[in-house]
């Protein structure tokens, strides 16, 4: 009988009677990404669980005291590259209520045409790693093309690909350039387009259909009893959508559709954030028309520093709900940041879908939960 | 003639000639073709270390392709791979794990350091948790630069590690 | 930006001044419901539109949990954070809690702050009612060294397998160089 143990000091080996076998999926395989689940088999089906994140831990939140509040801003937006202006948005937000500033108005509609870029940035990503983990190339190639015209909208605004360091306590850093307007109409026009054709390869693909039907079923009341959030929990029937139900800056000004479905497996977790797509373009062509015109940022003084005081802020980032809780001691470096990230409270839900599921089924469960391990671990 | 050949004290001299000859004719264009060989099919494991795995990805997609290099992402074990591109920072937990991929690597290997954390810690260089470069625990081909570098940077780091390949010897 | 190698230090009272204001009518109805069930055990920190936040013992923690989820209606758990003030020699742990189910109370959060000794921070897990709180506890357990009691499993999570230093998010653990 062959003997391994890992560093961890995880033993790779068959029980006693030689039924359950230890594996570890491990950060360095084509299926997981850099996270670890330690998955006990009893032949081809999963009896235990075990997540092991950790692996890209860099310490985010005690290195946040460290700095003052606007260096904290390209720093905080490192663990969700992708969709940085998703995890800024909060931070930004509840810096302002605790200084009370005062935002102007042409600043949010900006801020909400970023935060949707970005957050379809990221779930065009994620549908390209899903394909690739299905097996199904074509659906990799095609959202990463795609993606480059978003990537270029935010390029033209704010200078840099991905991480923009675009929102500060007080609006935004520099004014939209004048030719967006056009680009984004004519590359969201396009890009709509294409949209369509990804239901005729992807979502009735006989193939795709069998793979994720059926497999890793969420109710409703363990989905909110165990805190996932986002299109996790709309796909189980859930209708929370914290850009209809606490409404920040002009959300409360815009006409969209909150998407939900009632059969909570993993082709419900894929479908829900494609069909979301079409209302964040909505949302953009919107807010381009409605946009006044003014400045773009209440310019704070050198060093800043707040009251005493605490906030939490929350927001419907391309994940889910991220929250912040902001501690302020009156200096200028903040004293207690806790980033509450969708990401990390998927973890819970983990164990309880693979218990009982085959072992071919882990990726497609493990991946429909909108998992993103760098900002798991921040 | 033959039984001067045959000869055991000119024997090693005539072999040895032999060789001079063989190894001017054939050496170096044999060098030649297996290191463009190399530089044409440097497939990396697949492995994502950190945040700029984002950019890697997009590299390989269809405005930068960097699969007309050559550098395809082999799905299959990381014997058959030759390259290892860390992408981002690696902390204390995954550094073992980054070692042990290293040495399972068979050789020819080359290592490309891609992003401002992989080269000396980066943006967290004062982290607990976070190693400043992984210049200490293995030999680090190419660095490419970045947070995160552009794909087109790192294309360009390729393209320096193919230079580098093809003015090495084939041993 | 400043120079000195030390934090400076929080008090936790300075933040803490019962609502002198008027309370919107909503929170007032959650906040009376929680006042005649536990009287004086339950202490109103602040009652803002759309937050609410007690301060309560270790003790009665299970029993408050199980009234939040089952009566009043708040059942989805969003985050666990601890935060150390060593000027007062406590540590304050604080639950955030969202609301899935009730109409009108959907757009709130609750907190509900623990306040334990620093030398010896214990307190029950709340996996019994809750169940996504517990890779919340893991994380808080070894970034601040808070023992949850009856929890499965209560080991490291995040940091790596050969840490021998104090939990970091301590504050007198001190990144080195600063």
């Amino acid at each position: 009988m062959i003997q391994l143990t890992l560093p961890s000091g995880i033993q790779v080996e068959p029980s006693e009677d030689g039924r359950i076998l230890t594996l570890s999926v491990g950060p360095q395989h084509p299926g997981s990404g850099h996270f670890r689940l330690i998955v006990q088999v009893d032949g081809d089906i999963i009896v235990d669980a075990d997540p092991d994140p950790g692996y890209v831990h860099r310490g985010e939140e005690k290195m946040c005291e460290y700095r003052n509040w606007i260096q904290n801003i390209p720093h905080l937006e490192r663990p969700m590259i992708a969709d940085s202006c998703g995890i800024l948005y909060p931070f930004v937000l509840a810096c302002e209520e605790i200084g009370s500033i005062k935002v102007p108005e042409r600043a949010k509609y900006i801020r909400i045409i970023m935060a949707e870029i970005n957050a379809m940035i990221f779930e065009l990503y994620w549908l390209a790693i899903y394909g690739i983990f299905l097996g199904h190339s074509t659906m990799f190639m095609w959202p990463m093309g795609d993606r480059e015209l978003l990537i270029d909208l935010a390029e033209m605004a704010t200078g840099a690909r991905v991480t923009h360091a675009y929102f500060v306590p007080g609006g935004v850093r520099n004014d939209l350039p004048d030719t967006f307007r056009d680009k984004a109409i004519r590359q969201l026009d396009y890009f709509k387009h294409r949209l369509d054709q990804y239901k005729d390869i992807f979502y009735t693909n006989p193939l795709f259909l069998d793979r994720t039907e059926r497999v890793g079923v969420l109710t409703a009341q363990d989905a909110i009893n165990l805190g996932v959030t986002g299109p996790v929990l709309r796909a189980s029937g859930v209708e929370h959508d914290i850009r209809k139900i606490e409404p920040y800056d002009v959300y409360d000004e815009l006409d969209f559709k909150v998407i939900t479905m009632k059969t909570g497996d993993s082709y419900a977790r894929a479908y829900v954030p494609y069909l979301e797509m079409y209302e964040r373009i909505n949302i953009i062509k919107q807010c381009l028309e409605k946009m006044p015109s003014g400045p773009v940022r209440t310019k704070l003084g050198p060093n800043p520093k707040g009251p005493v005081g605490e906030a939490f802020k929350r927001v419907e980032a391309g994940r889910g709900e991220l929250a912040y809780y902001v501690v302020s001691d009156g200096t200028p470096k903040p004293y207690r940041i806790k980033l509450s990230v969708p990401s990390f409270r998927m973890i819970a839900a983990m164990p309880h879908l693979l218990k009982g599921a085959k072992l071919a089924d882990m990726p497609a469960i493990y991946w429909s939960l909108n998992y993103w391990p760098v900002e798991a671990d921040r | 003639m033959l039984k001067e050949l045959v000869n055991p004290s000119t024997f090693n001299a005539f072999v040895g000639k032999l060789e001079d000859v063989l190894v001017r004719a054939i050496d170096k264009p044999l060098g030649y073709a297996i290191n463009w060989g190399r530089l044409w099919s440097l497939w990396p494991v697949h492995l994502e270390t950190a945040c700029c795995s984002l950019e890697f990805g997009a590299a390989s997609g269809p405005r930068y392709d960097v699969e007309r290099f050559g550098i395809i992402e082999a799905f299959g074990s990381l014997r058959q791979c030759d390259l290892v591109v860390v992408q981002g920072t690696v902390t204390r937990k995954m550094a073992p794990r980054l070692r042990m991929i290293y040495d399972q690597m068979p050789d020819p290997k080359y290592v490309i350091a891609m992003g401002a954390c992989a080269i000396t810690g980066g943006l967290y260089f004062d982290s607990y948790n976070v190693l400043p470069g992984i210049d200490g625990i293995m030999p680090v081909d190419v660095y490419v630069p970045g947070c995160p570098p552009r794909p087109e940077t790192l294309i360009q780091g390729c393209m320096l590690l193919q230079e580098k390949i093809k003015r090495s010897r084939f041993k | 930006m400043s120079s000195e190698g030390k934090q400076p230090e929080q008090s936790s009272q300075s933040k803490e001044a019962v609502a002198k204001v008027e309370i919107p009518p909503v929170e007032k109805g959650i906040v009376d419901k929680i006042t005649t069930k536990f009287g004086g055990k339950a202490v109103l920190a602040y009652a803002k539109p759309r937050r609410i936040r007690f301060n309560i013992k270790p003790e009665d923690a299970i029993e408050f949990a199980r009234f939040l989820n089952d009566e009043v209606g708040f059942d989805q758990p969003i985050s666990v954070a601890g935060t150390d003030y060593p000027k007062d020699n406590v540590i304050e742990v604080i639950y955030h809690i969202g609301c899935c189910t009730v109409p009108e109370y959907r757009s709130m959060v609750f907190a509900f702050a623990l306040k334990l000794p620093r030398d010896n921070p214990k307190t029950p897990t709340l996996i019994p009612v809750y169940r996504g709180v517990e890779y919340h506890e893991r994380e808080t357990f070894e970034m601040l060294g808070v023992i949850f009691e009856d929890h499965p499993k209560l080991q490291r999570l995040l940091l790596p397998e050969d840490w021998a230093d104090i939990p970091p998010l301590r504050k007198d653990f001190n990144i080195k160089g600063r």
